[in-house]
């Protein structure tokens, strides 16, 4: 594998054979997991995702094999210092019931002594990052929503700013509403804080849209696939991960890829001065019946082919208004979508309100064909 | 008991034994705060060490909850009157032992329990947090035990005070020597107001405490609001 990124956490041979235990939870895996991205673990139920993630902070410790984290061997550090480095956010949440909201986002700064001031600011922007309101930080946990507290767990664990996340399952207890909105935050947190991040997750979904990439555990603790999101739907290593990514691994390989990953070009549009013998040049080199216009880098319609005369400007003819168009960062499921209902079969890129050329289902097929190279998730 | 009908002329109650004796009842009812004060706090350091065990070491629940549980079932008057021989019968210690081992069973359960039912998904967070095991002991497990541990603490306070009265048969307990020194002499006041006052003292005890932890634990009144 290439190593032009910097891996924040290594996991070589680790191995966790639990007491009484026929077989190892967690056999041989090896991981990597570069800085500033996220990887998901998933896998089926009891495959030894939350064994794996509790042996990076050594809540669990490992039989055999490694675990660096920033270089420096994690088992050769006291494990109370290393976890304070290391955010974690825990399944059931596990918020302090006795510490109000601010007291809980609080814990970890506390231990590291800093001053109520520090702390007071601090817990202050944290949750505003996740979108919680200020008037709950005088609020016990118990009288918080489920998906409120959950963000409090998130803030608490971004509290001390730890370089590294460990997150097991933290959307696990909302409805998929309020679920695919801390999802989207995460995200967006991420664009912002740029946290090395291990997340386990028994949602493929979840897992494909948040993880740059994935580690696909089977039973036993064995690692079947480490790739890319596209990667994983594009060429699942064997039947096992197949079946766990889908059948409909195709629509969602669109729903991953924008329109931004696609190569589009100008197609057949011309100017709005050009001739109609320019015009129809074109459309005969692209095999369309149908030219778009521009003036000035926007986009005035389409013309279709035999309202082309020569006897007047292009201008003249009955345009067909460009209703069929679609942003740099729509989905290209979005993007085929409005191609299917487009009388031009081809969806006009809208570059921040710029004409940005076209796109069309030809050149999508074409994109999934190439794969990660063109298709970059 | 308080025999109510006494043969003699006099009165059923007579007032004026509450101001020509108060000097005397207020030693009695301050003896009988003491010795229940003594033996709570005593039950509490040693049912601290016997509940440590126990859930430090599992193996140790069932033994140390079976102790505790036989001392509750032996007779306080026996103890009382076995102890008084040895230590003498106006020794603190003859009292205050069979006290203390009455209040054991309550405790150590209170305090089992309360550990047992912090969530152990809070300990895991604890934990990952990088709180040291006695942070975590302190400041996370102490808390959300101490529920359970304060009504612990109110139940064997409460039945300490209708012990201590027991503790009159060696001459000893506070507001019991009263009861027991009225009913010697068939003389109804004393007795009255020993069983009175213990009963308001039991009373007032219950509802301080029960202040004390309402006030120590606001997050459990407030919550689901
Ligand atoms: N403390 C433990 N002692 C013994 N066995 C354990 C312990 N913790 C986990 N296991 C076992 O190790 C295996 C992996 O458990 P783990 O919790 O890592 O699974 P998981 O992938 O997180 O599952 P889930 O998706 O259900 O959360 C399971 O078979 C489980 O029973
Ligand atoms: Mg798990």
């Amino acid at each position: 594998m290439e190593e032009s990124y910097t891996t924040a956490i290594r996991l070589h041979g680790v191995t966790k054979q639990f007491d009484g235990a026929s077989a190892p939870a967690v056999d041989a895996l090896d991981l990597e997991v570069p800085a500033g991205s996220i990887v998901a673990l998933i896998g089926p139920s009891g495959c030894g995702k939350t064994t794996t993630l509790r042996m990076i902070n050594r809540l669990i410790e490992p039989t055999s094999g490694r675990i660096e984290i920033n270089g420096v061997d994690a088992l050769e550090q006291p494990a109370v210092e290393l976890r304070r480095d290391i955010g974690y956010v825990i399944q059931q949440v596990g918020l302090f019931p006795h510490r109000t909201i601010a007291q809980n986002i609080a814990t970890v700064p506390r231990t590291l002594g800093w001053d109520n001031d520090r702390i007071r600011e601090r817990t202050a922007g944290l949750v505003e990052l996740v979108g919680l309101d200020h008037a709950m930080l005088d609020r016990y946990p118990d009288e918080l929503s489920g998906g409120q507290q959950q963000r409090v767990g998130v803030a608490r664990a971004l509290a001390a700013d730890p370089p590294v996340l460990l997150m097991d399952e933290p959307f696990g207890a909302v409805d998929p509403i309020v679920r695919g909105s801390l999802q989207n935050e995460l995200m967006d947190l991420q664009q912002q804080v740029h946290k090395t991040i291990v997340l386990v997750t028994h949602d493929i979904d979840e897992a494909l849209k948040l993880a740059d990439r994935i580690a696909l555990m089977n039973v036993g603790g064995v690692l079947e696939q480490f790739a890319s999101p596209d990667e994983l739907l594009r060429d699942p290593a064997n039947e096992f991960v197949e079946r766990f990514v889908g059948e409909d691994r195709v629509m969602k390989r669109l729903q991953l890829a924008t329109v931004a990953d696609l190569p589009f070009h100008q197609g057949p549009v011309v100017a709005a001065s050009a001739t109609p013998v320019e015009a129809r040049e074109v459309m005969r080199a692209s095999g369309s019946a149908w030219v778009g216009l521009t003036d000035r880098g926007a986009f005035l319609g389409w013309v279709h082919g035999p309202d082309v005369h020569d006897d007047g400007p292009l201008t003249d003819a009955p345009r067909s208004l460009p209703a069929a168009q679609v942003g740099r960062d729509s989905t290209l499921r979005r993007a085929m979508e409005i191609i299917m209902t487009s009388r031009t079969s081809v969806a006009v890129v809208d570059d921040g309100g710029r004409f940005g050329g076209v796109i069309t289902l030809e050149q999508i097929r074409a994109g999934l064909d190439q794969g990660p190279e063109v298709i970059a998730a | 008991m308080i025999p109510v009908l006494a043969q003699s002329a006099q009165p059923f109650f007579r007032w004026s034994y509450l101001i020509d004796e108060w000097d005397q009842i207020q030693a009695a009812l301050l003896q009988h705060l003491q010795l229940t004060v003594l033996s709570v706090a005593a039950g509490l350091v040693l049912s601290a060490m016997l509940a440590a065990t126990a859930l430090r070491y599992r193996w140790t629940t069932t033994p140390i909850t079976s102790f505790t549980g036989i001392l509750y079932t032996l007779p306080s008057v026996a103890l009382f009157a076995l102890l008084a021989p040895v230590f003498g019968t106006q020794a603190v210690a003859t009292a205050v032992i069979p006290l203390t081992m009455f209040t054991l069973l309550i405790l150590v359960t209170n305090i089992i329990a309360g550990f047992q039912s912090v969530p152990g998904p809070v300990k895991d967070a604890a934990n990952g947090m990088g709180l040291t095991p006695t942070a975590r002991v302190l400041t996370v497990e102490l808390p959300l035990a101490s529920p359970l541990i304060l009504a612990g603490i109110r139940i064997a306070t409460v039945s300490t005070i209708g012990l201590v009265t027991v503790a009159g048969i060696i001459g000893q307990g506070g507001l019991g020597r009263l009861i027991f020194d009225g009913l010697n002499r068939r003389f109804d006041t004393p007795t009255i107001i020993g069983a009175v006052f213990s009963i308001l003292l039991a009373l007032l005890m219950d509802a301080l405490l029960l202040a004390a932890s309402r006030a120590a634990t606001p997050w459990t009144r407030r919550a689901r609001a």
